[in-house]
């Protein structure tokens, strides 16, 4: 276990490394398997309910019908040439030696059935070129080790074809929900998305009374009326986000902040209780057009507020979406302002106001803590912010400089490009598969211990929900504690120097017509 | 699964989350409470019930800040933390909490 060796270590002896070769445990993971979908979960999203009779035949022309719409899919299944460059480069291998955990083993689970029903070769030579047919056995196999892949694109980087893991394991996912296997994590949330608009299930009241909650508490805390408005017609800016952060901590923390950098922009903005989702698991089961779904909902709530612009909140995979595919799934976004990144991310947005000096600060507040930054994989890999190359990995750091003295980064391969997937992302944040999660987790909490014990790092921020969850869990089983995991925003929150507004001293509870413009911000 | 209790079957998800809300009662959180090996004492007690009152009104669990909010009001700032809540429930006060307090599973990146 993961948490054995820190704790074994003897006095002296070396940190150990993050990307250290793990001993081969074959089928160490097999027994691994989130829990499947209900029948209810799998029908609501056009599914079958479970495992249908004909499965196999259904699942292998589900298979040809993916390779005729993705070219990708097809050359990624036809040009590994088994170099072995990505096999220690997935942090799920590096975490629990299982063979199939490595990339091009985990892609050979497709690649041979592939190879079987759509090679010449494979359909009369199948044991020369590797070629299975597809078997309850080999079905078991996707089901599980399909579900031991973040789709974070780690491997990708490394491999000399540039093969996506990740879009291979979306094309097994949804291959295997066409069939009645569903993933229960993945597909009761989409379900919650399309009943209620959120992941959490949040219901527009919930919501307004959690955000008058946080007015409150600003107000108690700042002395300045903050506000987070929701479902405002004819505000500028729509600020998308993941429900995670109207509900979890430190999410909410980030939440906070982004009201005040909106504050102190001085925009009208608002929340829609119709898109109170940033997230998009449809890209985690691979449907495109669960996908559109769930993305139209943002194009709607845009249009029906008349807003002029869409700002996407901390959230990884939410940001690959906005980034990458909103434009197909749910645009033109014609009607937005031209003269801003549509969409814009809300490191981008602060970033923007720092750089134009409309932001103070008191780094002093930050004091108390030296940071490092945790890059999440779907932002550092499947997007970018600002205009220059690299800006996803350089907006997010030079916002956390630009409100916190203390920053130290932490090792070269596993930052940027190289970042490790937090061990919970692409549908695997579900509690029944957390063996898998600590395990993944595992070469990230090595390169945090080294800048821990080296320099003194107190707190890892990210910008992502499920970072920032999944973090939260394994975090006390590495030996830290759970707040060491904090979100970007927060760090800007704490160190935010408040404008007064005309209204601070107004009791909000009685409509005293006497409003004295003056103001105490008695923030410390 | 499925909970016994006086010659009844209350149904359960695989988490032990009970499907039906309705038939929860004092005695059936407090066996749900063995099997997450929580001592259920008034301090759980005070969490549960605002969980449930709070789930009457808004169809939901309340977000943890809301929870310390609500806590520190009705009980004192002493009761109202994050680790205070994780010390009642160690798995999380939300999840744990609630599947004792007979709620859905908080979903999402939570």
């Amino acid at each position: 276990m993961a948490k054995v060796d820190i704790l074994d270590r003897a006095a002296g002896e070396e940190l150990p490394d993050p990307m250290e070769m793990p001993a081969l445990c074959p089928g160490a993971m097999a027994q691994s398997n989130p829990y499947l979908a209900q029948p209810a979960h799998n029908e609501a999203l056009g599914f079958p309910g479970e495992l249908i009779e004909d499965w196999h035949d259904v699942a292998i022309a589900k298979m040809g019908e993916l390779l005729g719409k993705y070219r990708s899919l097809k050359v990624y299944l036809d040009s590994c040439v088994k170099c072995g460059a990505c096999t220690d480069k997935c942090q799920y291998f590096l975490g629990t030696g299982d063979p199939k955990n490595m990339p091009v083993a985990r892609q050979d689970l497709l690649r041979k059935v592939y190879r079987r029903h759509f090679t010449l070769a494979g359909k009369f030579f199948p044991k020369l070129v590797g070629a299975e047919d597809l078997t309850k056995e080999v079905l078991d196999d996707w089901y599980s080790y399909f579900h031991q892949c973040s789709q974070c694109r780690r491997c990708s980087v490394y491999c000399p074809y540039g093969i996506d893991t990740a879009e291979i394991s979306m094309a097994a996912r949804e291959i295997m929900d066409s069939i009645g296997i569903g993933q229960k994590y993945c597909n009761e949330i989409i379900g919650k998305v399309h009943k209620i608009g959120n992941n959490l299930g949040l219901p527009k009241p919930a919501l307004a009374s959690t955000l008058e909650d946080l007015e409150e508490e600003v107000y108690d805390d700042t002395g300045v009326k903050v506000r987070f408005p929701l479902d405002e017609p004819g505000a500028e800016i729509l600020l998308v986000t993941p429900s995670a952060d109207f509900f979890a901590e430190p999410h909410i923390d980030g939440l906070i902040g982004y009201a005040k950098v909106m504050h102190e922009a001085g925009v009208k903005w608002t929340l829609s209780s119709y898109a109170s989702e940033a997230a998009n698991f449809g890209m985690f089961i691979g449907s495109y057009e669960q996908m559109r779904q769930v993305a139209q909902r943002i194009r709607k709530a845009a249009l029906d507020l008349g807003v002029k612009r869409i700002v996407v909140g901390e959230c990884g995979h939410a940001w690959r979406v906005a980034y990458s595919f909103w434009n197909t799934l749910a645009g033109p976004w014609d009607f937005l302002d031209p003269n801003y990144p549509v969409p814009q991310h809300i490191c981008e947005f602060t970033y923007d106001l720092i750089q134009k000096g409309k932001l103070n600060f008191d780094k002093s507040q930050n004091d108390h803590m030296t940071l490092t930054f945790h890059d999440s994989c779907n932002v550092a890999r499947a997007s970018r912010m600002g205009d220059m190359p690299g800006g996803q990995f350089e907006i997010p750091r030079a916002v956390i400089k630009a409100v916190c003295n203390n920053y130290v980064d932490m090792a070269e391969d596993t930052i940027r490009e190289a970042t490790f997937c937090c061990g919970g992302g692409g549908g695997l944040l579900s509690d029944e598969i957390i063996d898998i999660r600590k395990k993944g987790a595992q070469p990230r909490m090595r390169a945090l211990r080294q800048v821990v014990e080296e320099h003194g790092v107190t707190h890892m921020a990210a910008i992502c929900a499920i970072c920032k969850a999944q973090f939260t869990k394994v975090l006390p089983e590495f030996d830290f504690a759970r707040d060491t995991i904090v979100s970007v925003h927060q760090l800007v929150s704490n160190a935010i120097i408040l404008t007064p507004g005309p209204d601070d001293d107004e009791d909000e509870d009685d409509d005293a017509p006497d409003g004295a413009p003056e103001t105490e911000d008695d923030e410390d | 699964m499925a909970y016994e209790l006086n010659g009844e079957t209350y149904a359960a998800d695989e988490e032990g989350y009970l499907t039906d809300l309705s038939k929860w009662n004092p005695e059936l959180a407090a066996l749900i409470a063995v099997d997450e090996k929580i001592d259920m004492t008034d301090e759980h007690w005070e969490v549960v019930n605002f969980l449930r009152e709070y789930y009457d009104e808004y169809q939901i669990a309340p977000a943890i800040r809301v929870l310390v909010k609500a806590m520190k009001k009705k009980f004192g700032a002493e009761k109202a933390s994050n680790k205070y809540l994780y010390e009642l429930f160690p798995y999380g006060p939300a999840k744990q909490a609630c599947k004792i307090a007979g709620l859905p599973k908080p979903t999402g990146c939570v």
